[in-house]
């Protein structure tokens, strides 16, 4: 996967809270393999059943969302289908504590902003495009005129920038786990299946 | 004393390989569950020619797209069973398979199975993972990227969530459970009210729950936003898991209880939130909305909606009017199963409303496991079912999530025992309403919406 660390492109407003992961991938899709790309499947349901989505309209790098998006099912379909769309920033006043984990790990910037912010935002931007830029080495963005800044913690960060997973990030510790697991086999054997 | 710790702090202490500067901490993982939906995961490790750390601590279950009933299965449901079977071989894993006398939902036979003990740390990628914590594990649902890591290192990074304590004092009503509970601080605190805590539910209302009530409630930890529940083992914890085929046995499982009883938070532990509720004032809850904390007592009505424009969209997708009461909403179907309350306890309750009687709209039942199946038909309460008009079905997750097939119809409403009244969760355009299975089974009955409490007199 490729990093970034800055983008400019256009960004769109949801506004509605508890935008789920059912939603942003209808479970019906998500035996397809990921080569053939999920981006049509995002938000599937919700585009078909709204003329002239503005999904559909735009082709947006950023979305500014209501309250607890991402939350529900961990399927990290999910952020597959914002990715493989385009999406590669999403701005809320908070996110499913999975679906935030899932997105830091595909190169999806999840960014806490506060509810006045939001507020203000979605006013300014209704169902229009507007210009949006973010750089994750200062933590800042600009959204439709507005500078916001964004808390990100330094290893999101360098996942985010580097494209990494956490698999790569592990490997180096691999000495401190076969220790902890060994001592864990000895002083917890109550720990292990039976049979 | 200040180095009083929660019940949360110390599972996570007895699990930390190491805390990295940013606070983030890398956890030894005791048990990972993966189902069909890892395939993503699985493909992740081959194509980094990575094989299992751990394969003996994996379990495999078909769950998500197991077919619940006879007939044909659409080939993409095939090829997804056929890939974990492929996956669960080549990786050497313990596979509970469609047709194992033990499969079924992941969360109802990690449990059935002693899988699941007091102090593990469990891992699934499903977020309904919180109801493992039932037992007092520390259990949480994963995305595939986390699975495919913990399956290539039996690890998992994770910050260490804050902690809150939500407390049931007194004593639940007749006909009123621990699905109610759960509705019932959902809707109070809000669908994101405990994203990044880790719940510890307590109280006396709590401790006289089955293990079926407390896994239940549990469950329903990730519609609050919070990734973990748990609730501390007690005697009735033991009891549940003594004899299960994969828990300590013998001197061993003595030995076990001793060190689990420890497993509980201190007198003085300091929680970053508290919230106490009166179980005694817990009516039969229902959704009304598309998110689980759109959720009232039964005797309550539809929201008005005029300064909201999230509550016209979602009265416009349910169909409903507000100012509705809402036991005069007519269903058109009903569903009783899932990992929340597809357990046989939730069974027995349903056929104490549902023996004698008819329901007057189709509905289907699928237990949680096939153990539970033939339990539930060893005691006649599959009988109970059919005899009201009801289709007894296979075990797995069926119309919570519909991957397998069965869904609801566009427009139709359903009352459901599940988890979820997400947009489409049940099936495109589908209207669900979330409730303790015998709230189901007293909609089935009325054909609406309705307080299942004068149905159960004299029944319970």
């Amino acid at each position: 996967m490729s990093g970034w660390e800055t983008l400019t492109g256009s960004a769109i407003a949801m506004p509605e809270a508890n935008i789920d992961t059912d939603q942003l991938i209808p479970a019906r899709f998500m035996s397809q393999p990921r080569s053939a790309g999920y981006g049509d499947f995002l938000l599937h349901d919700v585009r078909k059943a709204q003329a002239q989505h503005s999904l559909d309209r735009y082709a947006p790098k950023v979305l500014v969302a209501g309250r607890n998006f991402g939350s529900g099912s961990s399927r990290e379909a999910a952020v597959y289908a914002l990715v493989d769309y385009g999406i590669r920033a999403v701005f809320a006043p908070s996110f499913g504590d999975i679906f935030a984990g899932n997105a830091v790990n595909n190169g999806l910037l999840t960014a806490q902003i506060d509810d006045d912010v939001a507020a203000l935002l979605f006013a300014k931007m209704a169902d229009a495009e507007t210009d949006a830029r973010v750089d994750l080495a200062i933590g800042r963005a600009t959204i439709s005129g507005h500078d916001i800044g964004f808390d990100l913690d330094p290893v999101r960060r360098q996942k985010l920038i580097n494209g990494w997973d956490d698999i790569d990030l592990t490997a180096q510790y691999a000495d401190q786990i076969r220790t902890f697991r060994g001592a864990r086999l000895a002083t917890h054997p109550w720990a292990m299946p039976t049979t | 004393m200040s180095t009083a710790l929660t019940l949360m702090d110390k599972l996570w202490d007895a699990h930390e390989v190491l805390c990295r500067a940013d606070g983030t901490s890398l956890l030894w993982v005791d048990r990972h569950l993966v189902h069909e939906g890892s395939h993503h995961a699985f493909a992740k490790i081959k194509g980094r020619n990575m094989t299992l750390a751990a394969p003996e601590l994996t379990f495999g279950v078909v769950d998500h797209y197991a077919p619940t009933r006879e007939g044909d299965v659409a080939p993409d449901i095939r090829r997804m069973i056929k890939t974990l079977g492929d996956n669960a071989r080549d990786a050497g894993i313990r596979l509970f398979d469609l047709h194992d006398p033990e499969q079924g939902i992941v969360h109802v036979i990690g449990p059935e199975q002693g899988l699941t003990l007091p102090g593990l740390l469990i891992n699934c990628g499903d977020s309904h993972t919180s109801t493992h914590g039932a037992f007092g594990a520390l259990a949480f649902g994963v995305g595939a990227t986390e699975v495919a890591h913990i399956l290539a290192t039996q690890t998992v990074w994770q910050k260490r969530p804050k902690t809150m304590q939500i407390t049931f004092d007194g004593a639940l009503g007749a006909g009123v459970t621990a699905k109610d509970m759960a509705l019932h601080w959902i809707s109070a605190l809000g669908a994101g009210g405990a994203q990044g805590y880790a719940v510890e539910y307590a109280g006396q209302a709590v401790r006289a729950l089955s293990m079926e009530g407390r896994m239940t409630l549990c469950n329903l930890s990730i519609e609050g936003g919070a990734r973990m529940g748990m609730i501390a083992p007690d005697d009735v914890t033991f009891a549940y898991l003594n004899g299960r085929p994969f828990a300590p046995s013998g001197a061993a499982w003595e030995g076990a209880v001793a060190i689990w009883r420890q497993f509980h938070s201190d007198v003085d532990a300091a929680f970053d939130r508290r919230v106490i509720l009166d179980a005694s004032t817990i009516a039969p809850t229902v959704t009304w909305g598309t998110s689980p904390e759109n959720a009232l007592p039964i005797s309550g009505h539809v929201p008005h909606g005029d300064e909201s424009k999230d509550i016209r969209a979602t009265l416009d997708y349910m169909g409903l009017v507000a100012g509705t009461a809402l036991d005069s909403i007519a269903i058109d179907q009903v569903f009783i199963g899932s990992c929340t309350n597809g357990r046989i306890e939730d069974l027995r309750m349903a056929a104490k409303v549902l023996k004698g009687r008819r329901a007057v709209v189709p509905g289907l039942v699928s237990p949680g496991s096939a153990m539970v199946k033939k339990q539930a038909e060893d005691e006649g309460l599959a009988q109970i079912f059919v005899q009201a008009g009801l289709e007894w079905a296979g075990a797995g997750c069926s119309m919570c999530v519909g991957m397998n097939g069965d869904l609801v119809e566009p427009g139709k409403r359903c009352a459901s025992s599940t988890n979820r009244n997400f947009k489409g969760r049940q099936g495109r355009g589908a209207r669900t309403h979330l409730m303790s299975p015998a709230m189901v089974a007293a909609a089935a009955v009325k054909g609406h919406l309705t307080d299942v409490r004068p149905l159960l007199q004299g029944r319970i």
